[in-house]
């Protein structure tokens, strides 16, 4: 039986990290942006804690996934809110779980399609095993290796809580 | 009848498949192009204006009737969604010179493409090509004949919903030439689905079909009365091309009874929204101080417009299907 681990816990690791990548690339005045809708509630705390300025940058992937002629358009996708201007600037890009890595690719092309930023951090909240493409997160939580089948979802957005399922 | 349309436009597991019709759609699947309309929203804000979404997909507009609003409009939807885009002008193609309809279809599929966007002079038109074509295809309607223009009522039900938000107490008239018009007829549907208190037509005898009333719809035939109260004024164009009796008297008088002016908007509430699908006839349906006035929103429904068109063609594109991981 594989043991879920606290998000209170992998927070606060990922706050950490995302202090010391800041300082060590010396990243002046940083903007977060959280892929929606898990990536987005870990945002929202690590916004506050981190005491970003600007107001918190949501995207909705959804447009930029590579398996829409696979699987058609999404129900109720959201509107991506970017509050600033892109253009220049550094981002700290935050997400759950890092898996394949396919939902940072999107998330990426999304970003560079409103300006060309200065440096992006992909911060996550836990990786698992199962990367599929060359992508990997500068900051986490915390890492996990699970059986093949096996997922882990964030739940929200109340109280924040990690849960396993099988596909 | 109903499901009959729905198996056409829809498919088993309730997603679209052609869009040629609001006649049919509930309440909720309405909602839902508003709701993936709103999600595009972002798209404008972004430098390069653009998703990659239909990236590598082929969209005909196949043009059997002049367009300029709407086929443009359909065209950058389609270029934002990254699709590539194919305009045939049939006016100066092949069918006239014989070849049916049916073979224009074939010889257009055998290119490989994704969707056929159809405006056509014929009622049914849109109907007929997505019964015939490859079952990967997927057709939207642009208007056919005087039956439905169903991305138009929903562009504009989606600009009353942005100003007024819900429908329930809502008076919205519809003026001019109803019985010419195909874009009436899909906006008394989709007002009606979308549960508008009370939709008007207000026209002459001569331009409002009988047994309209059948529709749910009041009938008057005096601009003044019709507009009393009302918080929503749709003008319609006065469907010159499509009359070959006498309709009016002349384009003055017309303008006289039924031409749209400030004066007589007095008698809407005070917040009345003016619509207009376009193009406008200045001086015969509505005045240029009405269309170009503050309580006008003739130009949102064009930008409107291409975020509904988004919505619809993103929808109603093909896939594979057999579902995959989120």
């Amino acid at each position: 039986m594989i043991e879920v681990p606290k998000v209170e816990d992998l927070l606060k690791t990922l706050e950490e990290a995302l202090r010391l990548e800041i300082e060590r690339r010396a990243l002046e005045n940083p903007v977060m942006i959280g892929i929606h809708s898990g990536g987005a509630w870990i945002a929202e705390v690590l916004h506050h804690r981190l005491e970003i300025k600007e107001p918190l940058g949501k995207l909705d992937i959804s447009f930029y996934r590579d398996d829409f002629s696979r699987i058609g358009m999404h129900p109720k996708v959201q509107t991506s809110q970017l509050p600033f201007k892109v253009e220049g600037r550094p981002i700290l890009l935050i997400d759950d779980v890092f898996y394949t890595g396919r939902t940072v690719r999107a998330a990426l092309n999304e970003i560079f399609d409103y300006g060309r930023p200065a440096a992006v951090v992909l911060g996550v909240l836990l990786e698992r095993n199962g990367r599929e493409i060359p992508l990997r997160p500068d900051c986490r939580g915390g890492a996990l290796t699970l059986p093949k089948g096996q997922r882990i979802k964030l739940m929200g957005p109340e109280s924040l809580k990690l849960s396993m399922h099988t596909v | 009848m109903t499901a009959k349309k729905d198996t056409l436009q829809r498919d088993p597991d309730g997603k679209l498949r052609h869009f040629l019709t609001v006649e049919g759609l509930d309440r909720g699947f309405l909602e839902l192009i508003m709701d993936t309309a709103d999600s595009f929203a972002s798209v404008t804000e972004q430098t390069v204006k653009k998703v990659p979404l239909l990236r590598g997909k082929t969209i005909v507009n196949l043009f059997f009737e002049t367009s300029t609003r709407t086929r443009t409009t359909f065209e950058l939807a389609a270029k934002r969604l990254s699709a590539d885009v194919l305009n045939v002008n049939i006016a100066t193609s092949a069918t006239t010179k014989g070849e049916s309809l049916l073979d224009t279809i074939r010889n257009i599929e055998a290119m490989h493409v994704d969707m056929f966007v159809v405006r056509h002079a014929q009622s049914g038109a849109a109907h007929f090509i997505a019964r015939h074509v490859a079952p990967h295809i997927s057709v939207i309607n642009a208007g056919d004949g005087r039956h439905a223009h169903p991305t138009q009522a929903m562009l504009d039900v989606y600009t009353i919903r942005k100003h007024k938000g819900d429908f329930h107490r809502l008076k919205v008239a519809i003026v001019g030439d109803i019985l010419h018009s195909r874009v009436a007829r899909s906006e008394i549907e989709a007002l009606k689905t979308l549960g508008t208190q009370e939709i008007r037509v207000v026209g002459p005898r001569t331009l409002i079909p009988a047994e309209i009333q059948s529709l749910g719809v009041s009938v008057f035939h005096d601009l003044a009365e019709g507009l009393q109260g009302v918080d929503v004024v749709i003008m319609l164009r006065l469907q010159r091309e499509r009359m070959n009796g006498a309709f009016i008297p002349s384009e003055h008088e017309y303008y006289a009874s039924f031409g749209l002016t400030e004066a007589r908007l007095e008698r809407a509430a005070p917040d009345v929204m003016v619509m207009h699908p376009g193009p406008i006839n200045r001086g015969v349906e509505i005045d240029s101080k009405v269309a170009d006035g503050e309580r006008s929103v003739i130009l949102q429904q064009v930008s409107h417009g291409i975020a509904i068109r988004m919505a619809v063609m993103s929808m109603a594109m093909h896939h594979e299907g057999g579902g995959g991981a989120a």
